[in-house]
């Protein structure tokens, strides 16, 4: 079977960031193939220096391809591209004079068994995806780890040969952002990095390392600042760059407070040395978002990107390095077979998830918001973390206490938005317009901040 | 229909069987929801993330729940959560067990009023769909916990 040129996710990356680009990239997918060829062209459109993203299904994710095949026989629409349902030929046509060099394509499922998902994408000529044994086995199934782990390392089996074809398969660890919020940043990183040294370990030569922007800006610049030396230490031989997902916590309502978000993303990423960042839009506390929102949120992230320059030197250091560094080498100590090293790992509790349902998960750490909107742990439970960490908080948990460090995030942003709309009305009727802001949503917390 | 009826309520309160559906794998929704009924004073058995039907079914068939809360959030929630009940109430032992479902049901944003009455057609004794806010949700638990929830 030939392999059509569909481009070097690294390399494209790569190049972007050498040049000084960020590189934008929003979730997209949709059931219908016209439509998903739609939207990638739109992506490819845009005024930003963009990739596309096929964004699967949820059934697709759990290997229910018999539901995924019902529903597009009965017309119904799913929440995502079910490529593994859809003839490997509908995919090629999809992507056809829209995936290249100049525009690599990425598949996004979420999957903790993706073997069928590898097979589908490398029948329809692409070689990019993302997830890993863990990010998406824990959050995000019931799957035991002892399953999705075998899994994951034929996957990347799968993908690793392509490289005999003159292909660099890239897979992108979603190990930053386990359960989108309250996850400590240390966790976060060790995650990503143990990720991708087991997309490593299964010939793997091309990764990224994902960090999800949490709750306070000078917290998530130490985090990538620290994720950037691991990765520089740990990965000396491959090619990886940095992505960061714009915030995946409860998401701000009003159109301001979302762009505000989105915009400190972007910022973020850019300070940090980030080379990708995946967008989110206006409509993300609502629904699905429409291609339009997403064309609009890529070029918001562009433009926003572009004012920003990367930070010289270090952020102050509270302890995030050392907490992911002790994280690493617990989790290398247990073994030269990384898989069954993060199954021990999970077992043990040296790796813990806060608020982590899954069977496979220890449950006993727990973090908590401080006054200062900072990310601490509550209980880190058997992390081996005891020399890195202060002493621990024991206050308990409460539904409203829990609600509301879920909901900071919308709250920081959208009671900025409201604000500045109030501030807007009080001064035009007070006759007084100097000090106005011609765009409201320029005026989120964190641009005050860098102002 | 008085679902409670026949059954003393403990003083440890209901026995809540708290699950998402087979497809959806989110789960801040369930771990809020959790300290919410065990602060009402209730007992969870959360099921977590993706629960496939069967499992959902056996569940409920070997803890006799007073009360089964569905949350989903992932837009597959009608069509899955139509299917799930089917399944539950074509158990004789469940026919009667007070069953609600919320959180954002359709891919489109909150549903119309036709999707709202299939699922109380189905046997939903309520739906809470994203927005309806915490409030009406718990005032039907604390009802049915005297009784009175129809």
């Amino acid at each position: 079977m030939s392999v059509p040129d569909t481009g070097s996710f690294g390399d494209f990356v790569a190049r972007a960031h050498r040049s000084g680009k960020l590189v934008v990239q929003p979730r997209m997918g949709v059931s219908d193939p016209a439509a998903m060829r739609a939207g990638l062209l739109a992506t490819r459109k845009a005024a930003a220096t963009a990739v596309g993203t096929i964004t699967l299904d949820s059934y697709t994710r759990m290997g229910d391809n018999a539901n995924a095949r019902a529903a597009l026989a009965a017309g119904i629409e799913l929440n995502g591209y079910p490529i593994v349902a859809h003839d490997p030929a509908v995919t090629r046509s999809v992507l056809d004079g829209v995936a290249g060099p100049d525009f690599p394509v990425q598949i996004r499922h979420g999957s903790p068994c993706p073997e069928p998902i590898v097979a589908a994408l490398i029948q329809a000529g692409l070689h990019a995806t993302e997830g890993g044994p863990v990010s998406y086995c824990l959050p995000y199934s019931r799957m035991p780890l002892e399953d999705s782990i075998p899994n994951w390392a034929r996957s990347c089996d799968l993908l690793a040969e392509l490289r005999s074809t003159g292909a660099e398969p890239h897979v992108e660890s979603f190990g930053g952002c386990m359960m989108g919020q309250l996850c400590p940043p240390g966790l976060l990183v060790a995650l990503s990095v143990l990720e991708c040294l087991f997309f490593r370990q299964h010939g793997i030569r091309s990764v990224s390392l994902s960090y999800a922007q949490q709750t306070n800006s000078d917290q998530d610049t130490e985090a990538l600042l620290a994720l950037r030396r691991l990765a520089t230490h740990w990965l000396p031989d491959v090619d990886w760059h940095i992505v960061v997902y714009t915030y995946m916590g409860v998401y701000p309502r009003t159109p301001a407070g979302a762009a505000g978000l989105l915009e400190e993303a972007a910022r973020l990423a850019v300070r940090a040395g980030a080379a990708r960042l995946i967008v989110k839009t206006v409509a993300e506390g609502y629904r699905i978002p429409t291609f339009a929102e997403n064309i609009a949120a890529l070029e918001t992230a562009a433009l926003a990107a572009e004012g920003c320059l990367t930070i010289a030197g270090d952020a102050v250091d509270t302890g995030i390095h050392a907490e992911a560094s002790a994280l690493i080498e617990a989790v290398l100590d247990l073994g030269p077979d990384l898989g069954a090293a993060l199954a021990t790992a999970f077992r043990r509790g040296y790796l813990d998830v806060p608020y982590c349902l899954h069977p496979d998960n220890a449950g006993r750490a727990r973090s908590y918001l401080d006054s200062t909107g900072r990310l601490q742990w509550l209980s880190i439970g058997s992390l081996p973390i005891r020399g890195v960490v202060g002493p621990t908080d024991s206050a308990k948990l409460t539904a409203a206490g829990l609600l509301a460090s879920l909901s900071y995030v919308e709250r920081t942003f959208d009671n900025a938005s409201l604000e500045q709309e109030f501030h807007a009305v009080s001064d035009h009727s007070s006759g007084s317009t100097d000090d106005r802001d011609p765009d409201p949503g320029n005026r989120s917390p964190a641009a005050r901040q860098s102002a | 229909m008085n679902h409670a009826a026949g059954k003393e309520v403990s003083a440890d309160g209901l026995s809540v069987v708290l699950t998402s559906v087979s497809s959806d794998s989110h789960t801040w929704n369930l771990v809020v929801l959790q300290l919410v009924l065990e602060e009402l004073g209730h007992q969870v058995h959360n099921l977590g993330a993706c629960v496939p039907d069967e499992l959902m079914v056996s569940e409920c068939l070997r803890l006799r729940p007073d009360l089964v809360v569905v949350s989903s959030v992932n837009g597959h929630g009608f069509h899955d959560g139509l299917r799930l009940i089917r399944q539950v109430r074509s158990h004789a032992e469940l026919a009667g067990t007070p069953m609600v479902i919320g959180g954002k049901l359709g891919i489109a944003g909150p549903g119309c009023d036709r999707s709202r009455a299939q699922l109380t057609a189905a046997g939903y004794g309520a739906v809470f769909e994203d927005g309806t806010g915490l409030t009406a949700f718990q005032s039907y638990v604390g009802r049915l916990a005297i009784g009175q929830a129809s």
